[in-house]
């Protein structure tokens, strides 16, 4: 159950336990996230795995009945800390959500407002970061020139690669995606996880997928959750074509979730 | 004994009939109304009307001095409750969400909503005009901005709740500190719907007569003093309608006539606006 020996550890898990309100949602999870590796969660509905990718940048704070115990080590320190500088953990581990959340404003400004907390650039230097995201993003081709217009007219597919130039943007070292695809067509699926796959040699990349095959695909690591526990984890060949345990087993091969 | 289809499509058809009678019953009212103020307003709407004072009886006269002081008091009333109004819809919806300040505020703001505005006007009057000894445009204009607050309370805080809660997640996930969230992203995000709720307020103060009553009362003559008894269409209208003299009630009408297509084109602006938004979203 616990984590197979992966090189360089980015981040490291130790007995979370997670609650909503009296709700024990997470149940002693322990796991090493693998640096510039992609790591997968997968389970069925409620098993808590965009739970657990919640708790790596405090998204979870925003609500006052949540509260996560136990021990998560970014860089040595521990991120669930209430000495934690929340802000500063957000500007290292950045995130993308299910639906596309452009904010109100223009694709530039989009991009700027993550950086613009961080760092005091030059009109100049601004320009070259909102590019260099937008390329990282693969996304530049299409609005380099339209940055002025707002966020809110790309296509469902484009927005969410708006997003994740603008988590990049910030230069986190972690990127959390919580099924990022699932409200997206095939095409922009694929455009996404390609990008995913040349992401991860710059960020360690954690993903919450609900499709197997897009974990299977594009992932280094597999944990397949249910109900809370953490029952699987391993480098993705091995979860899918020899998976230790029969739970595993049944999910991904559909006889189960 | 009826099949269940058979019964289904009768209540189908019944609920549709009642509902269309019910509609029919609300329009044709609706249409009476707008028709008889059309016939007895568009006839007295001369360009008098905008050009000359509320005359005495028996003489010619127009309603500019009404116009201007409506306007005048309607504007500073917006002007005083907007920002009020939306600072505490904003603090209700993206702040209050631990504690007891916000409900009690939030249950306080929805009386203050249904208060008739009669009762406004008399507070206003006790509190300002009797202390400071006469009726003024600046007593008015704080009676308005009383009935201001609680409605751009109460759409600020609707229109920020319609928000979705990924989005501030998502700036939340950048760093952004509480403040920058809320003025950047979700007061934005909601703007649309917030300028429309200003309007809805402006249309319905530009109608109020009650609480001028009590405050601005009314001024036969030009003045563009707001400390001073101050002109105002409804009260004007009020005056006019009542009174025996025949081209007075042929102004009343006018003046009916003009705050209806004000608030009509108010609320259609509102709803043109709301419609933009809700598409671009």
């Amino acid at each position: 159950m616990n984590a197979e020996t992966v090189n360089t550890p980015k981040v490291t898990v130790r007995d979370l336990n997670f609650f909503y309100g009296n709700y024990r949602a997470l149940k002693d999870i322990n796991l090493d996230i693998a640096e510039k590796m992609v790591t997968a969660f997968i389970g069925p509905s409620g098993c808590g795995k965009s739970t657990l990718l919640r708790t790596f940048n405090r998204m979870y704070q925003l609500y006052p009945k949540q509260k996560a115990t136990g021990q998560i080590m970014l860089d040595g320190s521990n991120v669930l800390d209430p000495k934690q500088d929340l802000n500063m953990l957000r500007a290292k581990v950045g995130m993308v959500f299910q639906k596309p959340t452009p904010f109100p404003m223009s694709i530039y400004d989009n991009i700027a407002f993550g950086v613009k907390l961080y760092e005091n650039l030059s009109r100049n230097e601004m320009d070259d970061r909102v590019e260099w995201a937008l390329k990282k993003a693969a996304l530049w081709g299409e609005v380099s020139d339209k940055l002025k217009q707002s966020g809110t007219s790309l296509s469902g597919g484009q927005q969410q690669r708006l997003c994740i130039a603008r988590a990049i943007a910030v230069k986190p070292q972690v990127l959390l995606l919580d099924e990022p695809t699932s409200a997206l067509d095939p095409i922009s699926t694929a455009h996404i996880e390609k990008l995913i796959d040349e992401l991860k040699k710059d960020f360690t990349i954690v993903i919450v997928t609900h499709n197997m095959q897009q974990a299977a695909r594009i992932s280094d690591f597999t944990a397949y959750m249910y109900l809370g526990d953490l029952i699987e984890f391993g480098d993705t060949s091995t979860v899918f074509t020899n998976p230790k345990r029969k739970e595993t087993e049944d999910y991904i091969t559909g006889r189960f979730g | 004994m009826l099949t269940l289809y058979t019964r289904r499509r009768i209540i189908n058809v019944t609920g549709l009939l009642v509902s269309m009678l019910a509609m029919a019953f609300g329009l044709f009212w609706l249409c009476w109304i707008l028709f008889t103020l059309l016939s007895h307003g568009l006839t007295a709407l001369t360009p008098a009307v905008f050009s000359q004072m509320t005359p005495p009886p028996g003489s010619a006269g127009g309603l500019l001095n009404a116009i201007a002081g409506t306007l005048m008091m309607s504007l500073l009333g917006t002007l005083i409750g907007t920002p009020i109004g939306i600072l505490a819809g904003t603090y209700l919806a993206e702040f209050g969400q631990r504690g007891w300040l916000a409900p009690v505020t939030r249950f306080i703001n929805d009386i203050l909503l249904s208060a008739p505005s009669i009762v406004i006007g008399l507070f206003v009057y006790e509190v300002y005009v009797i202390r400071v000894g006469h009726f003024s445009g600046w007593a008015g204009a704080l009676a308005l901005a009383i009935i201001v607050i609680p409605i751009v309370i109460r759409t600020t805080e609707n229109m920020l709740r319609l928000i979705p809660n990924t989005l501030r997640e998502a700036a939340s996930a950048l760093g952004a500190p509480q403040w920058k969230i809320v003025s950047f992203v979700t007061l934005r995000a909601a703007r649309a719907g917030i300028i429309t709720g200003v309007m809805l307020a402006i249309a319905r103060i530009s109608g109020e007569t009650a609480p001028l009553l009590f405050t601005a009362l009314n001024n036969q003559f030009w003045s563009a003093d707001m400390n001073s008894p101050l002109a105002n269409l409804p009260v004007v209208i009020f005056q006019f309608a009542m009174s025996p003299y025949e081209d007075w009630q042929h102004l009343a009408w006018a003046g009916a006539l003009l705050i209806t297509i004000s608030v009509l084109t108010l609320n259609i602006l509102a709803r043109i606006l709301f419609r933009q938004s809700a598409t671009t979203h």
